[in-house]
């Protein structure tokens, strides 16, 4: 039903979803990230059901055999072949199938990067909330704002880094305490945003209406205030899941990332530097794949931030 | 001014306490310690344990144990867990490592990330521009030590270029000239791996800084005046757009430590990162403290110079 004359009404969420989509990169950067999510939940079922694509099937008669190598069965039919007979991404030093092993990573990485910004986005939205809708009640001597920007504050100071570092090398290494431990360092820019979007949103008339129907306060927080606040959230929430996978590989480099036998990209690629001159395949597959996926990230969260925010639009 | 000053002093005085106080406590109540890096050794009977911890000051309580690295950090007699040297001299050694590498990749950042960014915001939707920004994109999202082996690959095998450590094995005693040219040609890769991610942030960053000025009132009216257009943008243009990086380059101080572990580890470099790196891996309690002290010191520093640099640029800001 198309009035004539007066503009179709749009709500801000159509119009910012239409500013996303008419972005190319972006949208096909988000249109990528949705195929690899369906990826990953295929290769994780995939790679524990169908002996095809065991990643820790080691067939050392076949270790570091180029891409696109076929395999041939030493075991007179008994060994189990890889996806239509051919190593689409080589093999290892063990002689595992890299392309098992990267669909093994997928849902891996993916999961820490997903799980570490999903603390983050607890940690952050819960602080900021706080500090922006309780910020004047008084704790002792000084208020609940400026406790919990001083807690920030101190945050920011330590090296972001080496601060994981240190926790990870003390901790035992599993892939938990490593998804916590990014999560709990990367917090401090959320909660900075929710403040202010608070600060602002707690003077609006519409809160004030929430408050005069004695609705319950975590009811206004949660379901009128949040979804206000979630704009630059979402968006620092997309970049941070790039930004977790990165540190993940980085961790990994270092020796202190997931630990064999769960694959990550980032342990592949590490693992495969030693060999980088004899199997560059070892190392360039699971480099490139964190490049573009990291990428599609990026981009996304650049397109959604330019969406969500009118005045970065450019003028068409 | 003096007065804000002062009040900032001491609140950052304060607050490096409470990190002090934090980062002591994570270290310590986190499992591990230096007695058991490494328990499968046959010779160190639990009597050893003991005598190791009570020389360390390990079965103290933890306020205990903080008055003694306080007190050993300022008299300047902390010695580190592995070796027993002066964790002060050896920090200092790894910094005059350090800061040429931080010096050069600033330099490289900052020299190469402004041009890029004024240019692509003056050509909007260029070629350039649109090159440059998904370039940058590129930069941040691949991972930093994979780059860096990519280059290392292309420099050896195809330039036979010296990318390893500080200086080449044997010219220790070689005239000037040839040495220092030894030092910049090591320092080349690992400086420009390293300013890698910052040129890429920084230039996108002044682009839209840049676009944001262009769309001001006030150059509209330079324009109207009749004004060069060369005089609207690096005049009247760009001087406003610099104004908030002011705040940034207080903010880069603290990669001195923190921003350098893995390319230090790569290129081994024997700088403050891989010291940390070092201090990690062989749970050197006074090491790690002391330089994550060091480090938040060093933010700290940054963010104060760098409100006072925004006071002194900006007359529209009175402190």
């Amino acid at each position: 039903m198309k009035q004539t004359g007066t503009p179709e009404s749009t709500s801000l969420f159509q119009e910012s979803w239409r500013a996303f989509k008419k972005n190319r990169m972006s949208w096909y950067s988000f249109v990528f990230l949705i195929g690899l999510t369906v990826f990953a939940i295929i290769g994780k079922i995939v790679t524990i059901n169908v002996a095809t694509f065991d990643p820790s099937a080691i067939r050392l008669a076949d270790k570091f055999s180029p891409p696109l190598t076929a395999y041939v069965d030493a075991e007179g039919g008994q060994g189990v072949s890889p996806v239509f007979g051919v190593y689409w991404f080589g093999t290892d030093d063990l002689g595992r199938d890299v392309l098992s092993r990267m669909l093994e990573g997928t849902s891996v990485s993916l999961t820490v990067g997903i799980v570490a910004v999903g603390i983050s986005l607890i940690v952050g939205i819960g602080m900021g909330g706080l500090a922006g809708y309780y910020g004047r009640k008084k704790i002792l001597f000084i208020t609940v704002d400026t406790l919990i920007m001083r807690i920030v504050d101190i945050m920011l100071c330590f090296p972001a880094f080496f601060l994981i570092l240190t926790v990870v090398a003390l901790l035992p290494p599993n892939i938990y305490n490593i998804m916590i431990v990014i999560g709990l360092t990367g917090w401090m820019g959320t909660a900075r945003f929710v403040r202010a979007e608070f600060l602002a949103l707690r003077e609006q008339d519409f809160v004030l209406a929430a408050r005069s129907q004695a609705i319950p306060e975590w009811r206004i927080i949660f379901i009128h205030m949040v979804p206000n606040a979630m704009a630059p959230v979402l968006v620092s929430a997309v970049i941070g899941v790039a930004t977790a996978i990165l540190t993940e590989s980085s961790l990994s480099f270092l020796g202190f990332g997931v630990q064999p036998p769960d694959a990550t990209w980032g342990n592949i690629l590490s693992d495969g530097k030693q060999f980088i001159f004899d199997a560059p395949w070892i190392t360039f597959i699971p480099g490139l794949s964190i490049l573009v996926v990291v990428l599609a990230f990026n981009l996304c969260g650049e397109g959604l931030r330019e969406a969500f925010n009118p005045r970065l639009r450019r003028q068409r | 001014m003096s007065r804000f000053i002062l009040n900032s002093v001491v609140q950052r005085v304060v607050l490096l306490i409470f990190i002090s106080f934090i980062s002591h406590a994570i270290i310590h109540l986190a499992p591990g310690e230096p007695s058991m890096v490494d328990p499968s050794n046959p010779r160190l009977k639990p009597e050893d344990i003991q005598k190791i911890r009570a020389a360390f000051h390990l079965d103290d309580p933890l306020h205990v144990q903080y008055f003694y690295w306080a007190r050993d950090l300022f008299s300047g007699d902390l010695k580190s867990f592995k070796d027993n040297q002066p964790v002060l001299v050896k920090i200092w050694e790894r910094f005059l490592n350090s800061l040429p590498l931080f010096l050069v990749a600033t330099i490289l950042t900052w020299t190469l990330a402004f041009p890029l960014g004024v240019r692509s915001a003056l050509t909007q939707g260029s070629i350039f521009d649109k090159v440059t920004t998904f370039m940058s994109y590129a930069l941040i999202s691949i991972p930093g030590f994979f780059l860096s082996y990519i280059c290392i690959i292309i420099m050896v095998k195809q330039l036979h270029y010296p990318v390893i450590g500080m200086q080449t094995f044997g010219l220790e005693n070689a005239g000037m000239a040839v040495s220092l040219m030894d030092r910049l040609e090591h320092i080349a890769l690992p400086a420009f791996m390293s300013a890698m991610g910052g040129i890429a942030i920084l230039s996108r960053y002044v682009r839209s800084q840049m676009l944001e000025t262009l769309n001001q009132d006030y150059i509209r009216t330079a324009r109207s005046k009749g004004l060069s257009e060369d005089t609207v943008v690096y005049h009247h243009g760009l001087r406003n757009a610099l104004l908030p990086f002011i705040t940034l380059f207080g903010l880069m101080i603290p990669g001195l430590i923190g921003g350098s572990v893995i390319f230090e580890t790569i290129f081994a470099w024997p700088g403050m990162g891989r010291l940390g790196y070092e201090a990690i891996l062989s749970r050197d309690f006074p090491v790690i403290l002391t330089l994550n002290f060091f480090a938040a010191a060093l933010a700290l520093a940054g963010t104060l110079i760098s409100d006072i640099l925004y006071a002194v640029v900006d007359p529209r800001i009175k402190l």
